[in-house]
């Protein structure tokens, strides 16, 4: 359907609407996340981050609007399927099988795999102490070392797009900057990432393009590079003369 | 020696109850649904192998060969069906649903096979010869054999839980199922393999019990889902070996109290269940299933 000759988004967000029981979490978002790129969610407590990945991952059902993977319109299918289709995430608070070990956590990731570089030897070789601790119970990791292995059982899916769900919260600054480290990585292997953050400075520097939501609705979009800190507080903290950028307000 | 004897009959029945147990403390541990219609399950199964001996004329041993597949197909089936729209509904109408699942089961059993009790002839060889251990101390090979069955079959749930792909996923689908999902893992057919392997082992109880006794419409509430009751919460709700703990010490109490009086078998069977929930409501074993 799409024209050949344009780059098409990997995975595209239209006028997307989701309620939690009365409450109008997400208003009519758009976004288009293109391939290789780290695109970051940012905004504040209850400003609908998380609702719009666990949307795009299946877990909440819109009332309005599409999500499409490749072009290909996945807003109706289960969420096991669209993990299968390329759609991988690591949820927030990582969400690890608690009783399972560090390796059996990686095999329930790779059980529906696709074809890529990933794999759970990769995974090790990324993480360099998961090796040696395979056998340990996933409960008896630090946070840091959850959100490693959280990450990796997302990996090992080989993923065509990787959603990240808050990876900083509840973890100390050192660890956080380490695992950040590892993203690079990822997208030298091809990966392309949509990721929710509350710690703005962490998001401005690893996006390729920030996306600011308050309350449910886009405030900002942009490169960070040619935002100025004042735009991304205002559009943070909803405060007057917010600018809004020009992708995605398809609303005629 | 008569105490002994006691000790023994009852242990070795234990096996029996354990076999009960298990496919009810699997459900539960999996996906924390309490299946009332347990035990009238395992009186199907028994009817069902009922009528492909009086059909098919195989032994009575081998009738399992259909009945477990039999039941296995129909565990799943009920599951992607009632129980995963009860589940969807709320854990607590899993009950609703599964009470009144008994109540169609036993009424439908007695309208078609009438209330009269049957039982599957084990064989001579079987249920009248003893194996001897001492003067007067000799066991019956039925509940060795049943007793062995029980061990293999929680050798094998265990070995299936913890190594295979499918345990694998049943536990991942046990911790959190939402990150199971993300995984690209199907819940609901993950569940319902985890239903068919209970349902298997409900076939096996039920035969075992229509060789053991005798099968009636009323005895899958009032005998095999009390007793694997029993044994569940006395051994530990979700722990497999519990499960043959809790059977052996249920089986070991009705004997200590058919020894007082013999009227007083059952009774003292409850006394210890209750024992146990009063005092160590975890049950004797506190692991987990798989684990």
């Amino acid at each position: 359907m799409t024209q050949p000759a344009v780059v098409r988004p990997l995975l595209e967000i239209r006028d997307l609407t989701v309620f939690h029981g009365q409450l109008r979490a997400l208003s009519g978002i758009s976004l288009e996340v293109q391939p290789g790129a780290v695109e970051a969610i940012i905004g504040a407590n209850g400003a609908g981050k998380s609702t719009l990945l666990r949307t795009i991952a299946g877990l909440h059902h819109p009332s309005q609007g599409s999500v499409l993977l490749d072009g290909e319109d996945v807003t109706r299918t289960r969420p096991a399927r669209r993990a299968r289709a390329g759609i991988a995430m690591v949820p927030e608070g990582r969400r690890l099988f608690p009783s399972l070990t560090v390796e059996e956590n990686l095999r329930v990731g790779a059980s529906y795999a696709r074809r890529g570089p990933w794999s759970i030897d990769s995974v090790y070789d990324l993480f360099g102490w998961m090796r040696e601790r395979r056998r340990q119970k996933a409960a008896q990791l630090s946070g840091g070392e959850q959100q490693a292995v959280a990450i990796g059982r997302a990996l090992v899916a080989n993923p065509r797009v990787l959603l990240l769900d808050e990876l900083s919260l509840g973890l100390a600054p050192v660890v956080v900057e380490r695992i950040y480290t590892t993203l690079p990585q990822l997208l030298a292997a091809g990966l392309t990432v949509l990721l929710v953050e509350q710690d703005v400075g962490q998001a401005l520097q690893v996006a390729s393009r920030v996306h600011c939501l308050l309350e449910g609705r886009t405030t900002l979009t942009g490169l960070p590079s040619q935002l100025t800190r004042e735009q991304v507080e205002a559009a943070y903290f909803g405060l007057r003369g917010a600018t809004t950028g020009g992708v995605g307000h398809g609303v005629a | 020696m008569a105490w002994l004897d006691a000790v023994l009959q009852g242990a070795l029945t234990g096996g029996l109850y354990a076999l009960f147990a298990c496919g009810l403390s699997l459900l539960f541990g999996v996906m924390k649904v309490v299946n009332l219609a347990h035990g009238d399950l395992a009186v199907v199964a028994g009817y069902v192998a009922v009528g492909i001996i009086t059909v098919t004329h195989v032994p009575v041993l081998w009738s399992f060969l259909i009945v477990v597949p039999v039941m296995g197909v129909a565990g799943y089936l009920l599951q992607r069906s009632v129980i995963q729209a009860a589940l969807a509904r709320g854990e607590l109408t899993t009950l609703i649903v599964t009470f009144g699942l008994s109540v169609v089961i036993e009424n439908a059993l007695l309208q078609f096979f009438t209330a009269n009790s049957r039982g599957l002839g084990a064989g001579e060889a079987l249920v009248r010869s003893s194996l001897h251990l001492g003067p007067r101390l000799q066991v019956a090979w039925l509940l060795v054999v049943i007793f062995a069955v029980a061990v293999l079959v929680l050798l094998g749930l265990q070995y299936f839980l913890s190594r295979s792909q499918y345990g694998r996923l049943i536990r991942a689908v046990a911790d959190d199922r939402e990150a199971a999902q993300l995984a690209g893992c199907d819940d609901r057919h993950v569940f319902g393999i985890a239903a068919a392997i209970a349902f298997g082992t409900v076939g096996l109880a039920g035969i075992a019990y229509g060789m053991y006794s005798q099968l009636s419409p009323s005895t899958g509430t009032d005998t095999i889902l009390l007793f694997a009751f029993a044994a569940v919460v006395i051994g530990g709700l979700g722990s497999l070996w519990g499960t043959l703990l809790g059977g052996v010490v249920l089986g070991v109490a009705q004997q200590i109290g058919a020894q007082i009086d013999i009227s007083d078998d059952v009774l003292a069977g409850y006394l210890v269940f209750l024992a146990v929930l009063v005092l160590r409501p975890q049950g004797l074993t506190t692991r987990r299933a798989g684990s």
